[in-house]
């Protein structure tokens, strides 16, 4: 069990790295509490692999130290970590028994073989592994596979944490499900800190109770699940949490009023306060979800056009135009939709404004 | 999959087929021909059935051959194999190094096989060779080494040999498929603390299973087939201690003229030889089927 | 133009991809397949193309047989799940390869290839070669290569199911708009109904190589011929509970009652399954007669912007979609409402015998 600081890391592949623009990791801080269920989301090439071999060990970073309840462990490689990885494909001895895959780690550690017995059942049960104990790992299915790979891990009574690296990559659609619950099931259980790393949502936000978004070498927001919905502290988080993502609309402010080209869209008092003494790029945020569609005038109203209806059964998407920016709004099946004309209400506590991507508090 | 019928294609084939045809085909029936007939001279041919063959296989001279080449090919694979994968082991991963040693390693291979046989000649002989002096100079054997003083000098040689041409194609193959090893199976091994030998023993060795049974099959096959090198080397001798099975049917034929016992040999050779290709293969296809799943 | 499938069936030693496919495709329609992997939608796809030859049946395009006609006689473009472009040509090459052969002026090419890269926003990519692009980008080249040539058959076999969710977004949305502008008819292949619904047009429902229905995307959503073709066209998966009717009431799962309400007064008592989609699943009472069940969250699942819901009941696996995303631990407790103008009728054949009307729908939220 181990609580896990990163303290100032940051991480370049340029052996002399001269700006910003080099570094693939740009100061991260943060601490991983003992037992949290997190996961690690941004797009493919934003450096959640690198900080990820940082914490497991396999790097070691630029500047900035590793911590492992207290100790500084930066220069240590992850066999002396109390760490385990499942990786994006199973990573299997094949020519090797289930039982002996999951005993694996435990017979190089000198245990004794009494105790390596009754720790394997354990695991195997947990994983729902036993009928197979005795079959060789490599006709296993993709499943049965990343289940020994996450076992090899929990087999180890030393484990302070557990990394995932997309582990989901290679199981069919439809048994994603089960090993989605299955994880959240033995983190309940076990309490090991669990750090995922995914560039899916679905996964992340199902799996974890902390989700750290990671956008061009940098952690840009970290919050529960309905936090990054609700939430939003960054323009990317906006657009990468949700589908579809958040509407921006480029604004400047004037009094209580957005103005969007030649749109007005009322605020919140206090953020109209905020955004009037924010520096930068104003943009107005708010969810497809949130914005209202009505057919007639109503009070706070914006007028807009509709130009198309996406049916998706349960819900409508409706495109609109706002003064030249399209606009997508989220109506559910029970509620009908203006013909061409309608009216857009922006509700003042889910309009967001930001500054040069950052939201303005 | 069922595609469009296009006959056309196999007007495309046929120059190739004409050419296996004259090739392959021909120069077999011809073997066979002459494997079934005592022929004496020009239009002067008896039918003899399988006598060439039975006596052929009751041929002592041909048990020895057969019994050298399986001792000699046994001994190949027992020495490449593992000092292939050993120098592969061994090689660097990244950097200039690949390349040096890629370079290094593939020198041997393109080296003419009847030059090969030349320049072991020299480099054995006890007046002028490097090997040959220098063994003698430290005294340490009763009979000076001279490949062609003793049976056990001229095996020696002609493995060393043979292991100095072919170990780096083992090597080759086995660096490729060591480098095709995924980084994360090392990290996992690196996690669950295992000891060098033991990522050797259960991630390398395993996924190296598919290159190295190529390897076994290719130096196997070759080596069964060997003759240019011991030809130049021994020629045969001492004796006929290093008389492999391709001299001596090469002696049979062309130095004693026995034209239809070199044919039923031939057709035997080539039976051996088909057998065990067919056995190697089988062997391939189950090591693939192992590694799909 | 028009092309018309006649009672199209193959087999492939002994097994059968495709049985009795009678499809009719018109010009500039959008069509959607929609199957589960394995259905025969490459099969199908295959056949239209002229790849492969069907064991028995015909095609026509305009009237005429042109089922031994090769795929290089046909005016017809594929796009496949894989990126598949030339890897030593540039994204510009990739492009104008297929006009290559036809004998087109340069200049005519050039305006060409420039002007649907455009449309797929590759234009400042076209010096690139594949290996230097994202995956997105690869499979824009690959859709910009099959519609350069203006074909008059454009088939995509799942063309975005290997792209990752925000890029398939994007990429949905664009599509729409470039089919629109074309007179191509487009036949899109995909397992997943909201890309079905989200193309529109026309949509056949395959499983295990038969035809189970066909009409516009918006009917068959609304009114799935039976219990496969629900379970087909949902995502989450729809809920079935094995009931009865018994005096105008619907009796299903552990003593749920619901009132029956319109046409479906009318139906006679006796077993059928009752089909509800999970967003009709409602986490307050929506009115006097809906029915409440007590359930045990299995786990909250996360899809973007709403939350699936997972729970058992009376022995069944049921899901629940929550529009927003909600923090559930697993195990808690949940009371959902089941109105009983959003249940799907089937009769013991599996055949569909009511549907919610849409309307009634709609009524519900006022």
């Amino acid at each position: 069990m181990a609580r896990i600081e990163l303290n100032e890391i940051a991480h370049s592949y340029h052996p002399n790295p001269a700006d910003e623009s080099d570094y693939a990791l740009k100061r991260i801080q943060y601490v991983w509490e003992d037992g949290g269920a997190y996961a690690l989301l941004g797009p493919s090439g934003c450096g959640k692999t690198t900080l990820l071999n940082i914490i497991s060990g396999l790097l070691i970073p630029t500047r900035g130290k590793v911590l492992y309840d207290g100790i500084d462990v930066t220069g240590l490689p992850p066999e002396k970590r109390n760490i385990a990885q499942v990786f994006q494909f199973p990573v299997l001895y094949d020519t090797m028994s289930v039982f002996n895959n999951l005993a694996f780690p435990l017979r190089n550690r000198g245990v004794e073989s009494g105790e390596v017995d009754r720790r394997v059942r354990e695991v195997a049960d947990i994983l729902d592994l036993t009928p197979y104990l005795n079959k060789r790992a490599e006709g296993l299915a993709a499943d049965a596979k990343q289940k020994i790979s996450l076992g090899r891990g929990l087999v180890r009574s030393d484990v302070a944490a557990i990394l995932f690296d997309e582990p989901l990559t290679v199981i069919d659609p439809h048994l994603k499900w089960n090993l989605r619950r299955k994880l959240k099931d033995i983190h309940e259980q076990l309490k090991l800190t669990f750090i995922y790393v995914t560039h899916d949502q679905v996964e992340a936000l199902t799996f974890a109770d902390k989700v750290v978004v990671m956008y061009e070498g940098e952690i840009v927001q970290i919050g529960s699940p309905q936090d990054l919905f609700d939430n939003p502290e960054h323009t990317f988080v906006g657009y990468f949490i949700g589908s579809p993502g958040m509407n921006f609309l480029d604004c400047t402010l004037e009094g209580n009023v957005a103005r969007c080209n030649g749109a007005r869209i009322p605020l919140d008092d206090g953020v109209a306060a905020k955004g009037r003494n924010a520096q930068g790029k104003i943009e107005l945020g708010i969810r497809p979800i949130h914005l209202q569609v009505s057919s007639v005038a109503v009070d706070g109203g914006v007028p807009a056009n509709v130009k198309m209806v996406e049916d998706q059964g349960s819900y409508r998407l409706v495109n609109l135009t706002l003064d030249g920016k399209t606009l997508r709004a989220r109506v559910p099946e029970s509620e009908p939709i203006p013909e061409d004309q309608a009216w857009l209400v922006f509700p003042l506590e889910w309009t967001r404004l930001f500054a040069d991507g950052r939201l303005i508090k | 999959m069922e595609k469009w019928p296009n006959n056309k294609a196999w007007f495309l084939v046929l120059p190739a087929f004409i050419i296996v045809a004259f090739s392959g085909i021909i120069p077999l029936m011809t073997v066979v021909n002459y494997s079934i007939q005592d022929i004496f001279g020009p239009g002067e041919a008896v039918f003899v059935g399988t006598e060439w063959f039975k006596e052929m296989l009751g041929n002592h001279r041909l048990h020895d051959a057969l019994w050298r080449q399986f001792m000699f090919s046994g001994l190949v694979l027992l020495i490449e194999i593992p000092l292939g994968i050993l120098i592969a082991l061994a090689m660097p991963k990244r950097g200039w190094g690949v390349s040096a040693s890629l370079v290094i390693l593939a020198l041997p291979l393109v080296i003419p096989w009847n030059v090969i046989g030349t320049i072991w000649i020299i480099f054995t002989r006890p007046d002028i060779g490097l090997f040959g002096v220098g063994i003698n100079s430290l005294d340490l054997l009763e009979v000076p080494f001279d490949h062609t003083a003793k049976p056990i000098y001229a095996w020696i040689t002609l493995l060393a040999m043979e292991v100095w041409h072919w170990t780096p194609l083992v090597a080759l193959l086995a660096y490729a498929g060591l480098r095709a090893i995924p980084e994360a199976y090392f990290q996992a091994a690196k996690i669950d603390g295992a000891s060098a030998w033991a990522t050797f023993l259960y991630i390398q060795l395993p996924k190296m299973r598919g290159v190295l049974t190529i390897a076994v099959l290719l130096r196997w096959m070759d080596s069964f087939l060997i003759y240019a090198e011991p030809f130049a080397l021994t020629g045969g001798g001492p004796g006929n201690t290093t008389t492999f099975l391709s001299i001596y049917l090469v002696k049979l034929a062309t130095m004693q003229f026995d034209l239809g016992p070199a044919a039923a040999f031939s057709l035997i050779y080539f039976l051996i030889v088909l057998l065990f290709s067919f056995a190697f293969y089988q062997a391939l296809l189950n090591v693939g089927r192992g590694e799909k799943a | 133009m028009g092309v018309s499938l006649q009672d199209i069936n193959r087999t492939v030693s002994g097994e059968i991809h495709l049985a009795d496919v009678n499809l009719e495709f018109e010009s500039g329609s959008r069509n959607v397949i929609l199957g589960r992997t394995l259905a025969g939608k490459t099969s199908l796809l295959r056949i239209m193309a002229g790849l492969d030859r069907p064991t028995k049946g015909r095609i026509l395009i305009d009237g005429r047989d042109v089922t031994g006609v090769s795929v290089r006689k046909r005016s017809v473009a594929m796009v496949y799940q894989l990126f598949i472009n030339y890897p030593s040509l540039t994204v510009y090459q990739n492009i104008a390869s297929p006009l290559k052969t036809s004998g087109i002026p340069k200049s005519e090419i050039d305006r060409k290839v420039r002007d649907i890269a455009g449309m797929l926003r590759i234009d400042d990519l076209l010096d690139r070669l594949p290996a230097e692009l994202s995956g997105g980008q690869q499979q824009r080249t690959a859709i910009a290569r099959a519609m350069v040539k203006n074909a008059e058959l454009l088939l995509m076999d799942e063309p975005l199911v290997n792209l990752d969710y925000k890029l398939r977004e994007e990429l949905r949305v664009e599509l729409q708009d470039i089919f629109s502008r074309r007179q191509a008819i487009v036949v899109y292949t995909t397992t997943e109904p909201t890309e079905a619904l989200l193309l529109g047009g026309n949509i056949t429902v395959l499983d295990e190589g038969r035809i189970l229905q066909s009409g516009t995307t918006q009917a068959v959503y609304r009114n799935p011929a039976t219990v496969k073709v629900a379970e087909v066209f949902s995502d989450p998966p729809i809920n079935f509970l094995g009931g009865r009717i018994q005096k105008r009431t619907a009796v299903f799962g552990q003593d749920i009652r619901v009132p029956l309400e319109g046409d479906m007064r009318n139906l006679p008592d006796g077993d059928y399954t009752f089909g509800i989609r999970s967003n009709h699943f409602f986490l307050s009472k929506n009115g006097p007669t809906d029915a409440q069940i007590q359930a045990q969250v299995e786990l909250a699942e996360i899809n973007g912007s709403e939350t699936f819901i997972h729970f058992h009941h009376a022995g069944d696996r049921l899901v629940a979609q929550e529009d927003g995303i909600h923090p559930y631990r697993i195990g808690s407790a949940v009371t959902l409402y089941v109105s009983p103008g959003c249940l799907f009728v089937f009769d013991p054949e599996d055949n569909l015998v009511a549907a919610p009307s849409v309307d009634r729908i709609h009524a519900k939220a006022v």
